[in-house]
């Protein structure tokens, strides 16, 4: 188990380079450091000697790959790949353009996106757990049709509607809480009550009707059969037998997921003025900030095999049968 | 010549897709094989309720991709000058709604400004009242008449569209019947469809049926232009997508060893990085590259265009992986089959037995998820322009009405029709693409148990 994973960390070693790599051809190679000074000072009447500052602020006017002025390792070290790409391996992410270092800003955001997301998320899968195990219960009879057309009614409608829908009729219609904003300790409730209750509605069509396709499959199976053959209720059956039995690809679907609830969501925070990760990068993109939006595909792309990881030990815990080897 | 045709990027493209759409069209016509699970989605009533809605929509965005430059009235020295303003068919055929704009915010059916201004009437006395509107219910000269004017229009409107959908309906019974469609659900779809379309029609002629936006457009046109922006994104990044997944998803799984790790580790590595930064990454760059090179573009529309096709393109290639994973993964399953074995054994090449064995059997797969694709790719174009990667700001798009009005709903009296006519055109589309793709889902999935023999 232990060298198992060793391996997969091992593993995700090269896809980490590919994503930096990737990065790195993005923001330095396809534009080149002088393009992003004139484009953040402006177009007109740019200076030479105004992009030289610009990219010396930043630490841009190095040599991109190699430094033949420096000696030694430097030659290597004194570029800009090595600052601002290879670094992230040692998860510094430097500066942004106002100068805050990116990694403490990191760890001081990761907070509130949590306090969104993660409740978010469990509400959320029991939610359509339950949901999608109501509608098998009731298979092939109206209530399940309904169900399934709410589904997709549902998933039909763009997520911005529930968020701005969800603000207009429950703060301003009804002022039960306020319409965006945050503050920690007791008062947090106010503010995450309405975020959470429209990421959990915003996800019910399509997660619902896709849990249902799963439990359906699995309710097909000869061992359903058995257990009914020897006398146990419906919903015994469905929930001692097909739920457990179906954890396999619900896992498969939700675990990933986890480590990237770090991130945040991107249009609730933005909206709701939750100052977590997820408005971080949403501000950095329309400020332009480059570093940080570097810093948080990096991170992303690290979360997301974090999240690979995980899905292989929690095979192991919901099936016997599967050994990590 | 009174015009000068255009042939904008994001046209091409899609005229391409167009012929290579009608080229598979003909081509599964004349195969039974090819053409039995299009049969039953043929019979599916919900899928061919959907397909009628989504062919409006189609038709829409057809019309507004041929472009065009109006020639101007004066001459320069014998030759033509042409407008610099590129226009489209649909423009010219909803031109009173394109020209007809107001002062700036009006409601649904109002007749006068959602705001108050100084007035001066006939004797020089100055009021301080809801100005009339200049074109929204003009014809009125009683206020009071309003209601009774909207309601005789609409009914009027109806009337002319249920006449023209019953004559649709009775012209195409015949047709229906032959090819086995549901024959009452289409025709009341079909004179549902042309009523309301009579009357919008007949009552947009004189007031603004979805009110006015913040510079006095009409939102019923800024609407309708949106449809062809929504259709470009789910359709032309399918072209960027498909050629991807299907080349790299087919060799990795026919060819094994170090050319499926080299694509296994592309797609890790791509679908590792979470969408929307890599898309909001893969943009950034993209605009400082046309901010930088101003002098590639000689108007605003070329650009904003070359925008989208480049979201297009940046959209395919962040989104092709999935596709990639389980075609890589049937053509596992599939080269193993003996008749795969005996096309080896016969020594036919790796390439003929790519295109000739292998993709017929996976085109279902794509197919599947082509139709799926779409519906999320016109959601995510909205999302996308809210956070600021998605069209260029000047491009009408659901996306950039969402975004203009999202400040608005703080108003009082709040300005909520642009909202609505966003959100509302794009749940009719979203929602008769996800009925749609689901029939052509089940018609085409051979998991799914069928009692029907095969012919």
């Amino acid at each position: 188990m232990l060298a198992y994973l060793l391996r997969r960390i091992l593993y995700a070693v090269p896809i980490l380079i590919g994503v930096n790599l990737l990065t790195f051809t993005l923001f330095f190679v396809v534009n080149t450091p002088d393009d992003m000074a004139r484009m953040q000072i402006g177009i007109k009447r740019v200076t030479p000697e105004a992009i030289e500052k610009w990219k010396l602020q930043r630490g841009y006017d190095k040599p991109l790959l190699v430094n033949s002025a420096a000696s030694g390792a430097g030659k290597l070290t004194d570029t800009i790949f090595w600052q601002k790409s290879a670094s992230m391996f040692a998860f510094d992410f430097g500066y942004s353009d106002d100068g805050r270092s990116i990694g403490r800003e990191i760890v001081t955001r990761m907070g509130p996106s949590l306090a969104i997301a993660l409740p978010t998320f469990f509400i959320g899968l029991v939610a359509y757990v339950s949901f999608a195990l109501l509608m098998t219960l009731f298979r092939a009879t109206a209530l399940d049709i309904a169900g399934v057309a709410l589904c997709v009614l549902l998933m039909s409608v763009s997520g911005l509607f529930y968020i701005i829908g969800g603000q207009f009729l429950v703060s301003k219609l009804w002022h039960l809480v306020p319409i965006s904003g945050y503050a920690g300790g007791a008062d947090s409730f106010k503010f995450m009550a309405l975020p959470i209750l429209i990421g959990v509605v915003g996800g019910i069509g399509s997660s619902s009707r896709w849990y249902r396709t799963i439990f359906l499959e699995e309710i097909g199976k000869d061992y359903v059969r058995t257990a009914r053959a020897k006398g146990l209720s419906e919903l015994a059956v469905l929930f001692r037998h097909v739920l457990k039995n179906a954890m396999i690809p619900i896992l498969t679907g939700v675990v990933v997921v986890i480590p990237l609830l770090f991130m945040g969501s991107l249009l609730t925070e933005s909206f709701f003025g939750i100052p977590g990760l997820g408005s971080y990068t949403i501000d950095a993109i329309n400020a332009q900030d480059f570093s940080v939006v570097r810093a948080m595909v990096f991170l992303g792309s690290a979360l997301y095999i974090a999240g690979l990881i995980l899905t292989d030990i929690s095979y192991t815990m919901v099936d016997p049968r599967v050994r990590l080897s | 010549m009174s015009f000068m045709p255009i042939i904008l990027w994001s046209d091409a493209l899609v005229f391409l897709l167009l012929a290579s759409g009608i080229a598979t069209a003909w081509y599964v016509r004349r195969r039974e094989h090819l053409l039995l699970p299009w049969r039953r989605v043929a019979q599916n009533a919900t899928a061919m309720v959907s397909l009628l809605v989504l062919s409006l929509f189609l038709l829409v965005g057809l019309l507004d991709t041929l472009h065009y430059r109006a020639a101007l009235p004066e001459t320069n020295g014998g030759e033509t000058v042409y407008s610099p303003e590129v226009l489209s068919v649909f423009d010219k055929l909803v031109e009173p709604l394109r020209l007809q704009t107001e002062k700036t915010y009006s409601a649904p059916f109002a007749l006068t400004l959602y705001a108050k201004e100084s007035i001066s009437d006939a004797q020089g006395n100055v009021l301080h009242d809801y100005p009339r509107l200049r074109y929204g219910g003009a014809h009125l000269a009683d206020v009071a008449q309003r209601n009774g004017d909207v309601v005789k229009r609409a009914l009027t409107g109806a009337l002319g569209g249920l006449l023209a959908g019953l004559l649709i309906a009775l012209g195409s019974r015949r047709w229906l019947v032959q090819h086995g469609l549901p024959l009452r659900p289409m025709l009341i779809a079909t004179l549902l469809l042309a009523a309301l379309i009579g009357a919008t029609a007949h009552l947009a002629a004189a007031y603004h049926v979805l009110g006015t936006d913040k510079v006095g457009q009409d939102v019923l046109y800024l609407s309708l232009k949106s449809i062809r922006t929504g259709l470009i994104i789910g359709t032309v990044t399918t072209l960027v997508m498909l050629p991807l997944a299907l080349f790299l998803g087919v060799a990795a799984g026919y060819f094994r060893g170090w050319v499926d790790d080299v694509i296994q580790y592309l797609y890790t590595v791509l679908s590792s990085i979470p969408s929307v930064l890599l898309i909001a990454a893969a943009v950034l760059m993209m605009q400082v590259t046309i901010d930088t090179h101003p002098h590639w573009f000689d108007n605003s529309a070329a650009r904003a265009d070359l925008r989208l096709v480049f979201l297009c393109l940046i959209l395919g290639v962040t989104s092709w992986t999935g596709l990639c994973r389980l075609l890589r993964g049937e053509t596992l399953k599939l080269r193993e089959l003996e008749y795969i074995q005996a096309a080896q054994s016969f020594g036919v090449s790796s390439l003929r037995i790519l295109t000739r064995h292998i993709m017929p059997n996976v085109m279902h797969i794509i197919l599947i998820a082509l139709v799926m694709d779409f519906s999320a790719l016109v959601l995510a174009e909205a999302v996308l322009s809210y956070v600021g990667v998605g069209v260029d700001p000047s491009m009408i798009s659901f996306g950039t009405m969402i975004n203009a009005a999202r400040l608005e709903m703080g108003r009082e009296p709040m300005v909520w029709w642009a909202l609505t006519a966003a959100f509302g055109f794009m749940l009719v589309l979203v929602l008769a693409a996800n009925l749609f793709a689901d029939a052509v889902r089940d018609a085409f999935d051979p998991r799914l148990n069928r009692t029907e023999a095969v012919a």
